[in-house]
């Protein structure tokens, strides 16, 4: 984990972790369309932390990245979250407000089934895209906590010379 | 000895409960009325205006579980920062 893979391996996860970056945008800003959603497609996107620190080392991507940029996105995603379930107050919470309205995520759908577009079906694309953003902070800061959390382990204790706190 | 009595009971009855709940379920291949999956199939197109129905349970008529869920990843994450911070690097 704190050494860098071979140069093969650099190569293909820094060409794959953009398309999977790409490929889970897609999810997240489709879910109210395709299969998928917020949660789904931000896991597919905080892949894109798994790759760079497996085969790039800890210690070098550490000093790349800030947890706080991640602290920030996941806080963002739930408060926007909350405020867009706090937007149907008016009739009950998590009511659907901006649906069929027009405007922002505004438009009718056709009946049955159909391609669908874009800019429709309310709140939920909005929650979809504010849980996305918070999956991906939340998982990408899982991850460097625990690789910086093993990075820091001492190297005696690791190996363990004698086995300390058998006989007690 | 009386505590292996006490087990043996406990699963017979737990037994006799788990026996009688899958005697009531109803039979294979006949799930019998479903009046809120009706509902979610005509409707859900129609008044929220999402194509994908299962979203728009999700996200819409089941929102207040989905913030359980976004409360769930939270606790998560923070359990791990707190479990793993380390003094270096913050």
């Amino acid at each position: 984990m704190q050494h860098p893979l071979s140069c093969i391996v650099r190569t293909i996860c820094n060409a794959f972790a953009w398309f999977v970056v790409v490929f889970g945008v897609y999810i997240i800003v489709h879910g109210h369309l395709t299969p998928g959603g917020g949660f789904q497609g931000g896991a597919v996107v905080a892949t894109f932390m798994a790759l760079l620190l497996v085969s790039h080392g800890a210690t070098k991507c550490l000093g790349w990245v800030r947890t706080r940029f991640f602290y920030l996105m996941e806080h963002v995603g739930l408060l926007t979250f909350i405020a867009a379930g706090f937007l149907g107050i008016g009739v009950t919470f998590f009511y659907n407000v901006l649906a069929l309205r027009g405007g922002l995520f505004g438009s009718a759908v056709a009946l049955g089934p159909n391609s669908g577009a874009l800019n429709t079906a309310g709140t939920i694309a909005l929650m979809n895209c504010a849980v996305g953003i918070e999956v991906v902070g939340g998982l990408s800061m899982i991850l460097l906590y625990m690789v910086q959390g093993v990075l820091h382990v001492d190297k005696p204790t690791l190996r363990g010379k004698e086995e300390a706190g058998h006989d007690r | 000895m009386r505590f292996q009595a006490l087990f043996v009971i406990a699963i017979l009855v737990v037994g006799g409960l788990f026996w009688g709940a899958a005697d009531a379920v109803h039979p294979f291949g006949n799930p019998g009325d479903a009046p809120m999956d009706e509902y979610f199939l005509r409707n859900a197109q129609r008044e929220r205006g999402a194509n994908n129905v299962v979203t728009s349970i999700v996200f819409d008529y089941r929102g207040f579980d989905t913030l359980g869920e976004a409360a769930v990843l939270f606790t998560a994450v923070s359990s791990v920062a707190a479990l793993f911070r380390g003094k270096g690097w913050q």
